[in-house]
């Protein structure tokens, strides 16, 4: 059991949460994430790790399904059943140089443990942070503070500039060198990137949010088509080369439980009523 | 006197339990089992003993069971076998004791597995009484819970030695919990079987990933010596076209959701399953027919595709039956070459008929495909089945660990690997392997680590 120490709203439906667990936060590194079972019949579900300090890690996620609305409800002093972790690859500790960074909406959660990690390592760091609209950008301040130049679109033009990341990433693509651009944020937004970079070879990393259960390598839920095979996001990944994923059978894949998503969320709905 | 015949094993009826996760064999009564023991012939040289990857002295056993001493009878097994519920169980007892039977020439050995679990499900709820040596404090790790991990911990812990294992997933238990299904080796047991280590003083931490959340050399430091019992946990996949498409599931994937998260459940569990109108299953092991008849219980029609004959199935004759009991087809001499979908879910398996060709260097006929035989078998949804290889985790964070070109990890004559103190033994050094020959492993390599560090 893991104890909720903290909670705190940082958006509508997005909750950075700190929870008790020292033996993650001490082995934790940029591009980790845990697995978080909420409770004793519940769901294993990747989560991205946004920070830790001595005791405990902070979680950022987005109350979309039963799963996350459920530790969204969860108060300070009760307890998470089960956190697994840390998973996935560290990001590499490696100067790239110019770096595009592209956070699209929660994906934000992520870009600033890994934007942090990109700065440390003596990176030049553009970022693109991108939203529907002005009250869902999310980590301003912690973007600007690692970044020599922070750009904000929303859709609507509520706030930064009017339109999508990939209108201001070809901008940028056209008028400077750029020798990294990483994208987080839904798969839609980072096939759109890869699209956008795969001609003019600009290496490209997203961070693949697939659909996992064990987090472990066992499994295969998390699989995605990559190069000429199929490797594991949770093991092989988070982040992947952008060029060389499938995402015509990604896209799908994310969708493959939507009906029972509804079904769950109905009889949460249902039940808090 | 003629022989008489074996005591058959009360089972559900086919009909009713694919409606059902019950299980599916019942245990024999007590009459029953004295029954079946009495025809035992106590040799004077028993046979059936070396048949026994952990040499359970299975004529003292079922000798007592003859004198109606069933708690000496569980005892007898338990100085040699730590978990007889669930080997009672799983055990291939037909190609390993139940063959070396002098009445197996006969066609008619003894139902030693029956009698074993009949002890095991008598006596296990009662209070224990097993003798450990004093407490000596000196900590040991068994990384893994699966069966060779769990067989180490309990031979180091009579031995008095400070026992802690370490599970990455929720649960203990690997392979006994997410992998064979709750029909076969009810969740009841396997989490009975693991307290009574509890009652040994083992520790059982989970959520550890080792590799991620300690490393080894970070556990090297905290302990004398460290078993690794990781197991053979890797889907394999086909390698064909199509293979992403939605509708398509590892064994590995199928399977835990459906045991470990209970996904059959579902939405009381939140974990949700497809479920499939018409399935393909790839392969023909235990894995495969676990895998079909889960989802001939989750309501499914379910046809197996395997590209050899029936004779090279690996999995045990008793699996396979009590399949085919339940309206599980079977496709032989098949292999599938593609799938095809629509909307991004399979709609059709693409396969081609094969012919068996000569001896490999294993003795198995290669299977050779018949040119232009392909044909498409119509499903919603395929389960590969085809067997697993080892997970990299510990590989990526512990370069130094020698392993084989395949991932398996290189041991010495006593499950010694290339890193002084650290052993290894099960899955993860055979590859895919039973588990009683996995628990085998975990005891033997037990005795080296007690060696070994009243050596040092």
């Amino acid at each position: 059991m893991y104890e909720l120490v903290d909670k705190e709203l940082v958006a509508p439906d997005i909750w950075k949460i700190k929870v008790r667990a020292p033996h993650i936060a001490k082995a934790y590194k940029p591009g980790n994430f845990v697995i978080v079972l909420p409770h004793e019949r519940g769901e294993r579900i990747p989560l991205t790790v946004f920070d830790t300090d001595e005791e405990n890690i902070h979680i950022v996620f987005q109350e979309v399904g039963k799963s996350t609305k459920l530790l969204g409800k969860m108060k300070v002093g009760d307890q998470i059943q089960d956190i697994m972790g840390p998973t996935g690859h560290a990001f590499p500790s490696q100067k790239f140089g110019n770096v595009v960074l592209i956070a699209g909406g929660v994906g934000a959660a992520t870009a600033v443990p890994l934007g942090k990690h990109l700065h440390a390592c003596g990176n030049n760091i553009t970022i693109i942070l991108g939203a529907r609209s002005k009250n869902l950008v999310l980590f301003e301040k912690e973007l600007q503070d690692i970044s020599e130049k922070l750009i904000i679109t929303t859709d609507d033009g509520s706030y930064g500039v009017k339109g999508f990341v990939t209108d201001a990433l070809k901008e940028i693509l056209s008028n400077e060198v750029v020798d990294l651009v990483l994208a987080i944020g839904p798969a839609v937004m980072m096939k759109a990137v890869s699209d956008l970079t795969r001609p003019l070879k600009v290496k490209t990393l997203v961070s693949l949010n697939s659909i996992m259960v064990c987090g472990t390598g066992m499994c295969g839920a998390c699989r995605v088509g990559y190069k000429d095979g199929t490797v594991l996001t949770c093991i092989e990944g988070p982040e992947l080369d952008g060029h060389m994923v499938d995402w015509n059978t990604l896209l799908p894949r994310l969708s493959m439980y939507k009906e029972e998503e509804a079904i769950s969320l109905s009889l949460l709905d249902n039940e808090s009523r | 006197m003629p022989l008489k015949d074996r005591i058959p094993m009360p089972e559900q009826d086919p009909k009713l339990r694919i409606t059902n996760f019950d299980e599916v064999a019942l245990g024999y009564t007590e009459e029953q089992a004295l029954m079946e023991a009495s025809r035992c012939l106590q040799c004077p040289n028993p046979t059936c003993i070396q048949g026994c990857p952990v040499n359970i002295d299975i004529k003292a056993f079922i000798g007592l069971i003859q004198e109606g001493k069933f708690t000496e009878g569980y005892y007898k097994i338990k100085e040699k076998n730590n978990f007889p519920a669930m080997t009672g169980r799983v055990c291939p007892q037909e190609t390993q004791c139940e063959a070396s039977c002098v009445l197996a020439k006969m066609g008619k050995p003894i139902a030693i597995g029956r009698l074993e679990r009949f002890l095991a499900d008598h006596e296990m709820y009662k209070p224990q009484q097993i003798e450990t040596e004093k407490k000596n404090h000196i900590p040991v790790a068994c990384v893994g819970t699966g069966p060779a991990s769990l067989a180490a911990a309990a031979n180091l812990a009579k031995k008095g030695y400070e026992v802690h294992l370490f599970e990455a997933l929720h649960l203990p238990g690997g392979v006994l919990s997410y992998g064979i299904p709750e029909f076969r080796l009810p969740k009841k047991i396997v989490n009975h079987e693991i307290m009574l280590l509890s009652d040994l003083g083992v520790f059982i931490h989970t959520d550890v990933i080792v590799g991620k959340t300690y490393t080894l050399q970070q556990l090297r430091r905290e302990f004398k010596s460290i078993f690794l019992g990781t197991g053979a946990g890797a889907p394999l996949l086909l390698g064909v076209p199509g293979e992403n498409l939605n509708g398509i599931f590892t064994a590995n994937e199928f399977l835990i959701r459906v045991n470990l998260m209970k996904a059959y459940r579902f939405p009381e569990f939140d974990t949700p399953i497809k479920k499939g109108k018409e399935v393909v299953v790839v392969g023909a092991g235990n894995v495969a027919m676990d895998a079909a008849r889960t989802a001939r219980r989750l309501g499914a029609n379910v046809t197996i595709v395997y590209r050899r004959s029936r004779a090279e199935m690996p999995s045990r004759a008793e699996e396979v039956q009590h399949a085919e009991e339940e309206g599980i087809h079977m496709k032989l001499l098949t292999n599938p070459v593609a799938f095809h979908g629509k909307d991004g879910w399979v709609q059709s398996v693409e396969v081609v008929s094969m012919q068996l060709g000569s001896p490999d260097e294993r003795g198995r006929r290669k299977p050779i495909p018949i040119e232009g035989s392909n044909y498409e078998i119509y499903c919603d949804q395929v389960i590969v089945a085809i067997g697993t290889t080892p997970n990299p985790i510990l590989k990526y964070s512990t370069p130094e660990l020698l392993l084989t070109p395949h991932g398996n990890i290189v041991v010495d004559e006593q499950y010694q690997t290339n890193i002084p103190g650290v052993f290894a033994g099960g899955d993860i050094v055979t590859g895919s392997a039973t588990v009683i020959e996995a628990l085998g492993a975990g005891k033997k390599a037990a005795i080296y680590i007690d060696k070994f560090i009243k050596g040092a």
